[in-house]
């Protein structure tokens, strides 16, 4: 079964190949076209990639967002592209240089120099009962990341999250380290669905979930 | 009272409302747009996102600026603090220590006799004089691991790939010894390798010894934990990994994946030489 992609994304034919596409002005050099559509790269991006992969993240476009380690902007561009308001927190200085950039070529979008593991340093600025966590944070302890954030989220709201197994221990096997996080991540989610994002980024999987 | 960001700005005072996104809390969300609209911060749910905009736009430039540059900095003192500290509870211990065998029966030794000796109630004038040095040490070891921990949070932030390579410590010493992350992502790889073997480096140079394989990188696990005739291996593939984060940790601060990746494959490659067994 297909699901479908959110209101602002497409599919679009770039150098004679399909990909995921949103209009906003372009950030990382990707292909763009006469439209105004640029190309999400899915290679560059888990929540692309979970996208591409047919996971079922039940956006549809206009939802209100959080998105923890923003890093430079790659993949919150896309996202405020064709959400609403998108909070985009990065704890460090040298990315949120270049997503300040991003965040000035776009009207909702709002980034946040602070630390994902204190919701408390950001409670004050980001609203409550948003639709969609979006996680893909890269540090030990991700689990615990999303736990603590899940104060933001709507009761039917979605967490989208991308675990990467290093992250957590790079000597355990990633299936290992998977099984953990999401059993951690079961005291406070129902699980929707997971996915190894393999195809597009080695040894990370991809989650969706429900606050409990 | 609430905790919004905006409590008290003044909507006309982009500046107020930046200072308010930084140094602002609150235990929990709320419906903050709303607030504002009923407070008369603002007319509208749209005129709100607009001066949210503002204000976290110019929060987060102001404090790259003032953070930039200065993380570095930051880290170098407090590790060679956390080292100071170290060396300095260590001697104090061994006073401590030798002078409590004199006037208490099984004193522990070394950094648990401390302890030990600074829990006990003094009954002397010598007895209160060496419980109060053994505080003074307890303290200083207390304050060493307030350091670790405050490198352990800043150096992710301030250098996220050298501090996920190498772990934050060892990223910090890193940093502290090339003289800063600037300076770290200028050396030649080879240089990393051997920073903090620099008294060995010296014997080398004057033909005194061979040319050392590794400095402090030698406490990581990638190159201890590699048997030794795989050792120059291993500490050379993680002293070259090590500068392409530290180059990218200053150059554009992006977390890459990728960089970490090839470290691991190239570490097991190595180690698999040991299972091959020797030809
Ligand atoms: C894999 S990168 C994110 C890439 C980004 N999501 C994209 O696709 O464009 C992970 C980011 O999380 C950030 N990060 C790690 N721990 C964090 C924390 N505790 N709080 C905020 N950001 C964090 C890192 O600095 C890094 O930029």
């Amino acid at each position: 079964m297909s699901n479908d992609l959110p209101a602002g994304v497409e599919r679009r034919t770039y150098d004679g190949r399909e990909r995921l596409a949103t209009q906003g002005e372009p950030v990382y050099g990707e292909p763009t076209d006469s439209d105004g559509w640029r190309a999400w790269d899915a290679g560059r991006s888990k929540l692309g990639a979970m996208l591409e992969l047919d996971m079922d993240t039940g956006l549809d476009g206009g939802e209100t967002v959080l998105y923890l380690g923003a890093a430079s902007g790659t993949t919150v561009s896309h996202v405020a592209d064709f959400a609403g308001p998108t909070y985009a927190v990065e704890f460090a200085p040298r990315p949120v240089r270049d997503l300040v950039g991003v965040a000035e070529d776009r009207d909702n979008l709002f980034p946040l120099l602070k630390d994902a593991r204190d919701p408390s340093s950001y409670a004050h600025v980001v609203e409550a009962d948003v639709d969609c966590l979006v996680m893909d944070v890269a540090t030990r302890g991700q689990a615990t990341v999303a736990i603590r954030n899940k104060q933001f989220l709507a009761d039917d709201g979605r967490l989208l999250m991308a675990v990467k197994a290093r992250s957590e221990d790079v000597t355990a096997e990633p299936d290992d380290v998977f099984d953990d996080v999401v059993s951690d991540l079961e005291a406070e989610y129902e699980i929707l669905e997971t996915a190894q994002l393999d195809r597009f980024h080695a040894d990370h999987l991809g989650i969706v979930a429900q606050p409990k | 009272m609430t905790d919004a960001w905006f409590a008290g700005v003044d909507p006309d005072d982009p500046a107020a409302g930046a200072t308010g996104v930084r140094e602002g809390s609150a235990d929990a969300p709320a419906d903050w747009p709303a607030e504002a609209v009923q407070s008369g911060f603002v007319a509208d749910e749209s005129e709100y996102y607009e001066r949210l905009r503002e204000a976290t736009i110019e929060a987060a430039s102001d404090e790259v600026a003032e953070r930039e540059g200065a993380d570095d900095v930051q880290l170098t003192h407090a590790v060679r603090a956390m080292d100071d500290a170290e060396r300095t509870a260590n001697e104090l211990a061994e006073r401590v220590v030798e002078w409590a065998g004199t006037l208490y029966e099984d004193v522990p030794r070394g950094l648990d006799g401390v302890r030990d000796i600074a829990d006990r109630d003094p009954t002397t004038p010598a007895e209160e004089r060496v419980v109060s040095y053994a505080t003074r040490a307890v303290d200083l070891l207390d304050e060493r691991d307030e350091l670790r921990a405050f490198i352990e949070e800043r150096a992710p932030s301030a250098a996220p790939n050298l501090a996920e390579m190498a772990g934050p410590v060892l990223a910090a010493r890193l940093i502290s010894l090339a003289g800063g992350l600037d300076k770290l992502a200028k050396v030649p790889s080879g240089t990393v390798q051997v920073l903090g073997a620099e008294d060995a480096l010296f014997a080398h140079l004057s033909g005194r010894a061979s040319s050392p394989k590794h400095g402090v990188i030698f406490t990581h696990e990638y190159v201890n934990g590699t048997r030794p005739e795989d050792r120059g291996s291993a500490a050379r593939a993680f002293a070259g990994k090590l500068s392409i984060a530290a180059r990218i940790d200053h150059y554009s601060g992006d977390y890459r994946p990728e960089v970490h990746a090839e470290l691991t494959d190239r570490i097991e490659t190595i180690r698999a030489r040991a299972e091959e067994g020797d030809e």
